[in-house]
């Protein structure tokens, strides 16, 4: 079992991590989320891998650690919060500059008249 | 007084929810914002003299006992950073009140509060998974900052922040794994006592564990070969907010410190001078590229952004050996880089809007020319580390504080030589900018003068800059403790896990 979830880990390590250097907004959040998948399972076999065995620490049988799955449980809240709001500015900078491509020029920053106070 | 050291979480978290009721009532939400930060100063300020005592507090979460809840540690390093987010915070928020910058978009007084929340919490939390949780905390608010008036350019820097950021959170959780694999423990404290005991055969993971972490927090710290999203997100976020970032990558820094002095100590067996050896060689590019990146700015926001990189370089250069005297200089040059960088990224917001660019082509003279010049100097002067501000007393500091280190004369060097740079990078803008613009003809109607309100937030945060510089003996004392205690983590240790409340 080890064997088995090390290659999962690893396989959507490696394709994020690939798809993140992709460079263009929709490969990069797919392997951002790819990523997060592969962390939350990382987080999970953190406490040791167990089969049928409760989350409970005071009983005589072998039990799991229960804290890797509340972390877990908090990682994916806040990866799928995090992808949220990257969907949402990937879309507003590809509306706002036509194009989807993550790299800039070397430009000065844009000044609109209202920020220059008039 | 025990719920005293958490009220600038319950302020802050109340307050952003709170701000957002007046989201149509820009007048209520200023005042309200402006009241609330000064409130927050206050509260920091008197933190930092309850903690200058050399008492560490503890305030149990639930009052659940460590380490099984989650605890918020006050100890002299905790204190000095809120303080310092609370001073800049307050500086930043007036100017971006006088320039009316907070009226370019919505929310910007709730998400401000927010961002406030998740620095005081990454400050102040003893417990590893929930500085990450911090760190997410404001990094969401800063993500929402960072946009704040919108625009092409700075929508795509915020798009490229963001995906930065979010590959750093997931290494973060990586990490965190790791460790949890080997300590079996979140809590730093208990982290911290276990580290002594785990048997040799753990090295590998340890070590891993650490240096997975060292790079979440070189993120963080702008420190190379990670530094890459803060020129474009500095030079593109709206002033305020790339001032108010000055604080983010000292978060990075707050985190080495505390984890690398704490858990990973220099003491620690595993580890040895592991990540010593990793950081400096970092911190001497980071400084090289940073200041080569003033000479070859090519606007004065990307000036000012990659003096921010060359700070983090010399600061991290300070943090690397690990050693007392080294930590005292890297402290105040903290305290002094975060002051300059905010001080000097609102300055420039003053130049952009009155030139219509920040970048480095001739234009007409400004409005107000001479005093503006006279802000970027002082600015200027604070940043690259000339006398008699603190900069210079700071580069100082940690060159005398790496006298005796084996790499010393190459510290001492990129020290010297980076200032030397960044001093002919500003030279050069600053006279393209003040100087050689009287050689042109003013055209076109020139641009509102700044508001008295205005220029309080920039004389602030630079009168900030000189007090410290003139009361640079008693902030060294703090300093020193401060270190003193680092170093001495059994009463950090103690404090936490040492039995009852």
């Amino acid at each position: 079992m080890e064997l088995l979830v090390a290659i999962i880990i690893g396989s959507l390590t490696a394709v994020g991590t690939y798809l993140m250097l992709r460079m263009r907004t929709f490969p990069v959040i797919v392997g951002l989320s790819l990523l997060a998948y592969a962390v939350n399972f990382f987080l999970f076999a953190s406490g040791r891998l167990m089969l049928n065995s409760p989350p409970l620490l005071y009983v005589d049988s072998p039990h799991t650690d229960a804290l890797p799955q509340a972390l877990t449980l908090t990682a994916i809240v806040i990866a799928f919060g995090m992808t949220a709001v990257a969907v949402i500015m990937a879309l507003t900078a590809y509306l706002n500059g036509g194009t989807d491509k993550l790299d800039m020029e070397n430009e000065a920053p844009e000044v609109t008249p209202e920020e220059r106070g008039q | 007084m025990t719920h005293f050291m958490v009220l600038p979480l319950i302020i802050t978290a109340v307050m952003a929810p709170a701000l957002l009721l007046f989201r149509d009532q820009l007048a209520i939400q200023r005042t309200l914002s402006l009241v609330t930060t000064a409130v927050l100063a206050v509260i920091c300020a008197m933190l930092m003299v309850q903690a200058a005592t050399g008492e560490i507090t503890v305030y149990k979460m639930g009052n659940w006992d460590a380490p099984f809840g989650i605890v918020m540690v006050m100890d002299r390093l905790s204190a000095l950073m809120i303080t310092l987010t609370a001073l800049l915070a307050l500086g930043v928020l007036i100017y971006s009140i006088g320039t009316k910058w907070d009226a370019r978009g919505a929310h910007f007084h709730p998400l401000y509060q927010f961002q406030l929340f998740g620095l005081f919490g990454a400050m102040m939390t003893g417990d590893i998974f929930n500085l990450f949780v911090f760190f997410e905390v404001l990094l969401i608010a800063s993500y929402g900052l960072m946009v704040h008036g919108g625009g092409r350019l700075r929508t795509q820097a915020g798009v490229q922040y963001i995906i930065y950021n979010l590959a750093g959170s997931t290494l973060f959780v990586f990490s965190l794994a790791t460790i949890y694999a080997v300590f079996g423990t979140l809590n730093m404290a208990d982290m911290a006592a276990k580290a002594a005991t785990l048997p040799p055969e753990d090295a590998a993971l340890v070590r891993t564990a650490g240096a997975m972490v060292l790079l979440v927090f070189a993120v963080k710290g702008a420190l190379l070969p990670l530094h890459f999203w803060l020129p474009n997100t500095y030079t593109h976020a709206p002033a305020p907010v790339a001032a108010l970032f000055a604080i983010m990558t000292k978060v990075g820094a707050y985190a080495v410190l505390r984890v690398f002095t704490l858990i990973f100590g220099p003491s620690l067996a595993l580890t040895g001078t592991l990540f010593s050896d990793l950081i400096m060689p970092a911190a001497l590019i980071t400084a090289v590229v940073g200041m080569v990146g003033v000479m070859a700015g090519g606007s004065l926001a990307r000036v000012a952004a990659f003096a921010a990189v060359g700070s983090m370089g010399t600061l991290f250069i300070a943090i690397a050996p690990f050693t007392e005297g080294a930590t005292v200089a890297a402290l105040y040059y903290l305290i002094h880089s975060t002051l300059a960088a905010g001080a000097l990224l609102l300055v420039i917001d003053m130049v952009q809007a009155r030139r219509g660019t920040c970048a480095l082509e001739l234009r007409a003279p400004i409005v107000q020319s001479g005093l503006v010049a006279a802000l970027f100097f002082a600015a200027a002067i604070a940043t690259t580390g000339l006398p008699p501000l603190s900069g210079f007393i700071g580069k100082l500091f940690v060159l005398d504080a790496l006298r005796d280190h084996p790499l010393s004369v190459w510290v001492w060097g990129v020290v010297l030589i980076t200032s030397l740079v960044a001093v002919v990078g500003f030279a050069q803008a600053g006279s393209v900018v003040f100087w050689k613009a009287h050689a042109v003809k003013a055209d076109a109607t020139p641009a509102a003068p700044a508001t008295g309100v205005a220029l309080a937030g920039v004389g602030g945060l630079l009168a900030l800059i000189v007090l410290m510089t003139v009361a640079a003996g008693p902030l060294t004392d703090y300093l020193t403790d401060t270190a003193a205690q680092l170093y001495a983590p059994e009463g950090y240790i103690g404090a936490v896990l040492g039995g009852g409340s």
